[in-house]
């Protein structure tokens, strides 16, 4: 129990202690630890960005799948008044074509008739002129009268 | 327990004395084989079994820790790591609640003073006759496996805690800061005198008492299963085990206590006025 030059060596021992543990022991481990809980921190700070995210995509795939509903309704829409617009076009064209079709017949009637008169004039002229003819007999001469047969013709 | 050829004083003699290397009288270096030749070499002497067991058990404790700082990895800790981390974090937390100033160096040096004494304090958990009776059965006259229990071991570290607080007060507060600090208060300078006196004990009395109050639990807690040693075999256990249990408690505290104390005095140092 005597106080000797061990005190020295103690001393000197504990700063070479004290250096090591410094130097090569307490930064690696406190360097392990700040590592992994900055790794903890930035996965818990992960987490809750996946978590925003999915709710900002939730929102966003709500938003598109209203916009496409709103879009399908519109183009629905769209066509219906486009259907309804090519009936319409093609009740007018059909309009027009069967007014088309009226007044073609119409004129052909209408021609039909004209030479039907005109073909009924002329053998009834004809006819006159045979009645007469069956009438007169020797006194008429047809190249004679011919001038007056042809106003009588145009007079019927 | 005692042997025919020895007396009961002459056995606790035995187990408290150190071995001791210095210079004989007869000229040559050498171990000294008994007290009173250990007395004569003075001060240039070692005692080897300090030495040997304090430099042994610092060992143990950086090689574990190293192993365990080789291994720390941010990923997840294994065993050893866990340990290491744990008081790491442990003495972290101690150094954060008593030591305010900003030194990289304060929480290693608290790491390193807990755990080198918890290991050299747990060696006075070996039964006393265990170390010397092996020593003596290899031709050594004496060992004591406790390092602690030597005043070189504990002087050793409060000096190495001394000279890091004086360094640090002139560091931090100049020299004539710390000359201030020493003379100025707390009777302002007219009292110098009475200011130096009492700010000089209460400088001087931190590496002491560190070092007594470690010393004495230890060499009294030795001491003690040193004389349970000296009843009948048959009867130790009813007493040994209990003060062993209760000096588990001891082994722990002091080393914390030092450790504390080493912030405290650090922390001390390291502030402009107190």
């Amino acid at each position: 129990m005597n106080i000797n030059a061990t005190l020295l060596g103690q001393t000197i021992m504990f700063v070479m202690f004290v250096w090591f543990c410094m130097k090569y022991i307490w930064p690696p481990i406190t360097n392990a630890m700040g590592e992994r809980a900055k790794k903890i921190a930035d996965g818990l700070a992960a987490g809750e960005r996946g978590k925003n995210e999915l709710e900002l995509a939730t929102k966003r795939s709500v938003e598109i799948l209203h916009d496409a509903k709103h879009k399908a309704a519109e183009i629905i829409a769209q066509a219906e008044s486009r259907a309804g617009q090519i009936i319409d076009e093609a009740k007018t064209g059909a309009k027009q074509e069967s007014e088309r079709i009226l007044t073609g017949a119409k004129a052909e009637i209408d021609q039909e008739v004209y030479r039907a008169r005109e073909a009924l004039r002329d053998q009834v002229a004809a006819l006159a002129v045979a009645g007469a003819e069956k009438i007169l007999r020797a006194e008429v001469n047809a190249a004679k009268h011919a001038e007056l047969l042809k106003t009588i013709q145009a007079e019927l | 327990m005692s042997s025919e050829a020895l007396t009961s004083s002459e056995y606790i003699k035995h187990h408290l004395e150190h071995l001791t290397w210095g210079h004989l009288p007869d000229g040559g270096w050498g171990i000294a084989h008994s007290a009173e030749q250990a007395k004569q070499m003075g001060f240039w002497s070692f005692t080897v079994d300090t030495v040997l067991m304090s430099f042994l058990l610092g060992v143990v404790f950086l090689f574990i820790f190293k192993k365990a700082a080789a291994a720390a990895t941010a990923g997840v800790p294994s065993g050893l790591v866990n340990f290491a981390e744990w008081s790491v974090e442990f003495v972290e937390d101690s150094v954060k609640g008593s030591f305010s100033g900003k030194n990289t160096m304060i929480a290693p040096l608290a790491l390193t003073v807990f755990f080198w004494i918890y290991l050299m304090n747990w060696m006075d958990l070996i039964p006393v006759d265990y170390v010397p009776y092996l020593a003596k059965a290899m031709g050594v006259p004496f060992f004591k496996v406790v390092p602690t229990t030597d005043p070189n071991a504990t002087f050793g570290m409060s000096i190495g805690v001394f000279i890091l607080v004086l360094y640090y007060s002139v560091k931090i507060k100049g020299l004539g800061g710390f000359i201030g600090e020493l003379t100025l208060q707390p009777f302002g300078k007219f009292g110098l005198p009475a200011n130096l006196f009492l700010e000089g004990v209460n400088l001087i009395s931190k590496p002491i008492s560190l070092a007594l109050r470690l010393f004495g639990n230890m060499y009294a807690g030795e001491m003690i299963f040193i004389l349970i040693a000296l009843l009948p075999f048959w009867i130790q256990w009813s007493l040994s085990l209990p003060w062993a249990i209760f000096h588990i408690l001891i082994v722990t505290l002091q080393a914390f206590i030092f450790m504390t104390l080493t912030i405290v005095y650090l922390d001390m140092a390291h502030q402009e006025h107190h």
